[in-house]
C-alpha cells in the first residue's frame, strides 16, 4: 500500500516528466498572435457578426465584403482549417483550430465558407477525405474549402426517414456511368447547391444495407428536378429532389460499389459531431443573457428577484443544464485531445444540445408573452420577430441527423450494449 | 473521466481496487446489521490513513500531500460506488478544509498533522433546523472573560459520534437569518456540557445530534475571524459540496451498473428487459445524465484546485446536478429491478437511501438552484 510518502515521491518524477510539455504552448502562443494580426489586417469590420446570406455570397448590402473576406479566408485555408493543405485547408491541429476559432470569435468574424459550402465541409467533405481516391479528393475538396461550391445532401425519401436503409432511389450501371432514378424529400439548400452526395440503391437482390451506394453528381443537369418545401417557420431551406435518369460518373463513386451504408453512417457521425453545440439553432448565441432578457420583459421583485418565482426556477434549471453542457464539450475536447470530433458522446451530445437549445426557444418565447407571438409587423422589434421563426425551426433539430430517439437507440445499443431495442420491419 | 495525471490515474486505481477487495457494498451490509455505533469499520478508516488518503489536501509542511481537491474527489467517487462508509470526507476533507482556510498557523500546526494520522477527527456542525440554512445559525457564543460560551444545539452532524472534535458555526451577533454576526469555533467533543446522541437514519450511516450546554471555548478557539464567518462557512460548504457531489458520483455510477447489469440480465417475454425499448432509452437518458453531472463535478473540484473566481457557482452546479441525476438514477434503480429490488436483501435499497440523505446534506437542489440563480443575479 503507498503511504503519503510513496505519494510525493511519485509526484516528483510526474512532475519532471511534465516539464518538458510546456514549450508547446508557446507555439500556440505566437499562432494566436498571427491570427489576431492577419484579422486587423484582413477582417472588414463592416461584417462583425454578420453571417452569410443564406440564397449565396451575392446578395444583400454586405455583398461585396462577403466575398471579399471569403477570399481571403480560402487563401489561407482557414475556411476548413483542419483539412490538409493540398486540398485547399491549413492542417493544422485541433489546439491550433481552436485558436483559431476563439480569435475569430473575438474579432466577431464569422467564417462563412461552412455555410457557403451547405454540406460541404461539416458532412461531405471529412467523408472524401476518409473514403475519397486521391483523385476524388483533388477533384472536390478545394472547392468546398473555398466556400465555392454548395453541396446537399440526398439521402431522406417519402418512404426512408430514420430507416434511412430502406431508400428506393435506384442507379443502374450504364459502363462508364451510373444512371439515377427515384424521390429524395428534405433535401437541404438541393436548390441552391451545385453538387449533391446521394445514397441509392446499386443492388436489390441482397439484405437492405447491403446493396447500397453513395454517388456524387452534378446538380444542374436535365435529369434533376428540385421543389422548395414550405416549413412551419415560412422558410423553404429545403426541397424535394427528383431524378430522372440523372447521371453520375463512375468516378464519382464514393468508397467501394454497395458499401455506402458504411460511408453513410460515417457522414453520420460528421454531422452528429457538427450538431452538437448548445448555441441554438444556427449556431448564434444572444449577446444578452437570457436572464437579463427576462429581467426586461419580467420585471423584479423588491429583492431583486425575477418577479416569477415559478419561471425564475425553470431558467434556472436551464442555465444550468447549459452550463453542464458546456463543460461537458470541454471536458471531451481536453479528454480527446486528438480528434474530437467523432467519438462516442456524439449522440449524447446531439441531444443535449438540441433539448437545451429548444428549452431555449420555449424560454424565450414565454418570457416575451404578447411579443413572444409575432408574425410580421412593426409592433414587434427584429428580435422578437426572429424568436418565433427561430422557436419553429429548431424544432427540426431533434429530427433531422438522426432523431432523438434515434439517439437513444444508438446510445442504449452501441454504448450501453443493450439488445436491439427496435422491432425488426 | 477528466484528462487525468499519471498520478491521479495511480491513486484512483488504487481506490478501485482497494474498495472493492477490502470495503465492498458486503461490508456495508455487515456493518449495518452489525449496529455499530460510530458507523464505520474503524480498521477501514486506519486503511485510508495508510494509504495517505486523509494527507490529500494538506501541504507538505504539516505531513500531508497536497494532491488537491480533484484528486480528493477521485477516491471519493471510487468509496461512493460500493458505500464504503468512513469519516474521510467529513474530516479529511470538510474538517480538514475549515484549518486549512480559517486556521492560524498555530492552529494549523496543532491539528493539521493529527488529522493527516488519524488521531483527530474533526467535522462540521452547522445545520440545527430540518433544512440546510446556514445563515439560520442560532446557537450562542457569547464573550466571556477572555473565550467564549457556547449554548445551543446542531443536527444531523455528520460523523457526529466519531469525532473528536467539531467545528461549530456560532452565532456572535445579530440575529439569526442574517449573514452577519456569525463565527466559526473549533470545540473538543469531550468539553464539559457538550453532549450528542446518535441520529439513526435510513441510510445506517454516522449522524449525531450535539448538544452544546454552558461550554466555555477559549479565546484560541476561534477560526477565522470574529462576526465574519459566515465567508468562510460558505467556502468551507462549498468544498464539502463538491466532495459530497464526487461520492455521489460513484453512488450513480454503483447503482447504473447494477441496473444496467440486470437490464441485460433478466428475462421476461422471452427475451432480456434490456431489449424493451421504453426501459433502453431510460437508460440512455441515465447515461447521459451521468456523463453531464460528471463534467460539472469535475469542474467545482478543479476550480477549487484552481482557486477561479467562480467556484461557488460551480459548487452549486455541481451538487444541483449531481443530485438531479442521483436521485433519478436511484428511482430507476429500484424500478427497473422490480420486486427484487425492494428486498433488503439486494444492495439496491442501501444505494436509494444513501441517495436521499446525500441529496439532502449541505443543501439539495432546490437550495441550490436559488443560490444559482442569486449568484447570477436575477
Ligand atoms: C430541417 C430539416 C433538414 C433536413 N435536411 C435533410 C437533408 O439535407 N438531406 C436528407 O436526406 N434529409 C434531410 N432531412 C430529413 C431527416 O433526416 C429526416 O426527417 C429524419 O431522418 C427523420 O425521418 P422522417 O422525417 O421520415 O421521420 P420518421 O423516421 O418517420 O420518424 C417519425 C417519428 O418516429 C420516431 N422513430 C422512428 N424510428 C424509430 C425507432 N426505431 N425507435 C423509436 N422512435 C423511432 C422518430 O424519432 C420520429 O419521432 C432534414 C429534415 C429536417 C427536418
Amino acid at each position: 500500500m503507498r503511504t503519503t510518502q510513496g505519494i510525493r515521491e511519485h509526484r516528483e518524477r510526474v512532475m519532471t516528466a511534465t516539464a518538458t510539455r510546456t514549450d508547446q504552448g508557446s507555439d500556440i502562443e505566437a499562432f494566436r498572435a498571427d491570427v489576431r494580426s492577419w484579422l486587423a489586417d484582413n477582417f472588414p469590420s463592416a461584417l462583425q457578426g454578420v453571417p452569410p446570406a443564406m440564397e449565396g455570397a451575392s446578395e444583400g448590402k454586405h455583398a461585396a465584403d462577403m466575398e471579399r473576406w471569403r477570399e481571403r479566408l480560402a487563401e489561407r485555408g482557414w475556411g476548413a482549417p483542419h483539412w490538409p493543405q493540398v486540398y485547399g485547408g491549413a492542417g493544422l491541429d485541433h489546439a491550433h483550430v481552436r485558436v483559431l476559432a476563439q480569435e475569430m470569435g473575438r474579432a466577431g468574424a464569422i467564417n462563412p465558407i461552412p455555410m457557403l459550402a451547405g454540406m460541404g465541409v461539416t458532412m461531405v467533405g471529412p467523408t472524401i477525405l476518409e473514403y475519397g481516391t486521391e483523385e476524388q479528393k483533388q477533384r472536390h475538396l478545394p472547392g468546398i474549402a473555398s466556400g465555392k461550391v454548395r453541396w446537399c445532401l440526398g439521402l431522406s425519401e417519402p418512404n426512408a426517414g430514420s430507416d434511412l436503409a430502406s431508400l428506393g432511389t435506384v442507379a443502374e450501371d450504364r459502363g462508364d456511368h451510373f444512371v439515377v432514378n427515384g424521390q429524395k424529400i428534405w433535401t437541404s439548400g438541393a436548390d441552391i447547391s451545385q453538387w449533391c452526395g446521394a445514397l441509392v440503391r446499386t443492388d436489390k437482390s441482397v439484405a437492405k444495407h447491403k446493396g447500397i451506394s453513395f454517388l456524387m453528381l452534378p446538380m444542374d443537369q436535365s435529369g434533376v428536378r428540385t421543389r422548395p418545401i414550405r416549413l412551419i417557420s415560412g422558410a423553404s431551406p429545403f426541397c424535394e429532389t427528383f431524378f430522372d435518369d440523372a447521371r453520375a460518373e463512375k468516378d464519382d463513386l464514393l468508397g467501394e460499389l454497395n458499401d455506402g451504408w458504411n460511408v453513410i453512417k460515417r457522414l453520420l457521425q460528421h454531422e452528429r459531431a457538427s450538431q452538437t453545440s448548445a448555441a441554438g439553432p444556427g449556431g448564434r448565441q444572444k449577446p444578452e443573457g437570457l436572464h437579463d432578457i427576462a429581467k426586461r420583459y419580467v420585471g423584479v421583485d423588491t429583492s431583486g428577484r425575477l418577479d416569477d418565482p415559478d419561471l425564475r426556477a425553470r431558467l434556472t434549471q436551464h442555465l444550468m443544464d447549459a452550463a453542464a453542457h458546456k463543460l461537458t464539450a470541454e471536458r471531451i475536447a481536453a479528454e480527446a485531445r486528438g480528434n474530437p470530433e467523432v467519438s462516442a458522446a456524439a449522440s449524447i451530445m446531439k441531444n443535449s444540445a438540441t433539448g437545451i437549445s429548444q428549452a431555449r426557444s420555449e424560454l424565450m418565447l414565454e418570457i416575451m408573452g404578447q411579443q413572444g407571438l409575432g408574425w410580421e409587423g412593426d409592433v414587434f422589434a427584429a428580435d422578437e420577430l426572429s424568436t418565433v421563426r427561430e422557436w419553429l425551426w429548431g424544432k427540426a433539430i431533434s429530427i433531422y441527423g438522426g432523431s432523438a430517439e434515434v439517439q437513444k437507440n444508438i446510445i442504449s445499443k452501441n454504448i450501453l450494449g443493450l439488445p436491439e431495442t427496435t422491432q425488426k420491419g | 473521466m477528466a484528462a487525468l495525471s499519471e498520478e491521479q490515474s495511480l491513486i484512483r486505481d488504487q481506490a478501485k481496487s482497494w474498495v472493492s477487495e477490502k470495503a465492498p457494498v458486503r461490508k456495508f451490509r455487515e456493518m449495518r446489521d452489525a449496529r455499530i455505533g460510530q458507523a464505520y469499520a474503524p480498521e477501514a478508516f486506519s486503511a485510508m490513513v495508510d494509504m495517505g488518503w486523509t494527507g490529500i489536501l494538506v501541504p507538505e509542511a504539516y505531513g500531508g500531500s497536497d494532491l488537491g481537491y480533484l484528486t480528493f474527489g477521485l477516491i471519493l467517487e471510487e468509496l461512493g460506488r460500493q458505500l464504503t462508509a468512513s469519516p474521510l470526507l467529513a474530516s479529511g476533507l470538510v474538517g480538514t478544509s475549515a484549518i486549512l482556510l480559517g486556521g492560524n498557523e498555530e492552529q494549523k500546526q496543532a491539528w493539521l498533522p493529527n488529522l493527516v494520522d488519524g488521531s483527530a477527527i474533526l467535522t462540521l456542525a452547522v445545520d440545527e433546523g430540518p433544512r440546510h440554512a446556514p445563515e439560520k445559525t442560532a446557537l450562542a457564543a457569547s464573550a466571556s472573560g477572555d473565550g467564549f460560551v457556547l449554548d445551543g444545539s446542531k443536527v444531523g452532524v455528520l460523523e457526529g459520534m466519531a469525532a473528536t472534535a467539531f467545528v461549530v458555526a456560532a452565532r456572535t451577533s445579530g440575529e439569526p437569518g442574517s449573514d452577519q454576526g456569525i463565527s466559526l469555533f473549533l470545540v473538543p467533543a469531550d468539553a464539559k456540557g457538550v453532549t450528542r446522541s446518535a441520529r439513526v437514519t435510513a441510510d445506517s450511516r454516522g449522524y449525531a445530534d450535539v448538544t452544546f450546554a454552558k461550554v466555555e471555548i477559549g479565546s484560541d478557539a476561534l477560526l477565522g475571524s470574529l462576526d465574519e464567518g459566515f465567508e468562510l462557512l460558505d467556502t468551507l460548504l462549498d468544498r464539502g459540496r463538491a466532495g459530497l457531489a464526487a461520492e455521489m458520483l460513484g453512488i450513480a455510477g454503483g447503482a447504473f451498473a447494477m441496473t444496467l447489469d440486470y437490464l441485460k440480465t433478466r428475462k421476461q417475454f422471452g427475451r432480456v428487459i434490456g431489449s424493451f425499448q421504453a426501459l433502453g432509452h431510460r437508460a440512455a437518458d441515465m447515461y447521459s445524465g451521468m456523463e453531464l453531472a460528471r463534467s460539472c463535478v469535475e469542474a467545482a473540484l478543479a476550480a477549487i484546485d484552481a482557486d477561479a473566481g467562480n467556484v461557488a457557482e460551480l459548487c452549486s452546479l455541481a451538487k444541483c446536478k449531481m443530485g438531479d441525476h442521483l436521485h433519478l438514477v436511484s428511482n430507476e434503480l429500484i424500478q427497473m429491478h422490480g420486486g427484487i429490488g425492494m428486498t433488503d436483501e439486494y444492495d439496491a435499497g442501501f444505494y436509494l437511501k444513501r441517495a436521499r440523505a446525500m441529496e439532502t446534506i449541505y443543501g439539495n437542489q432546490a437550495f441550490h438552484r436559488e443560490r444559482y440563480a442569486r449568484l447570477l443575479g436575477y
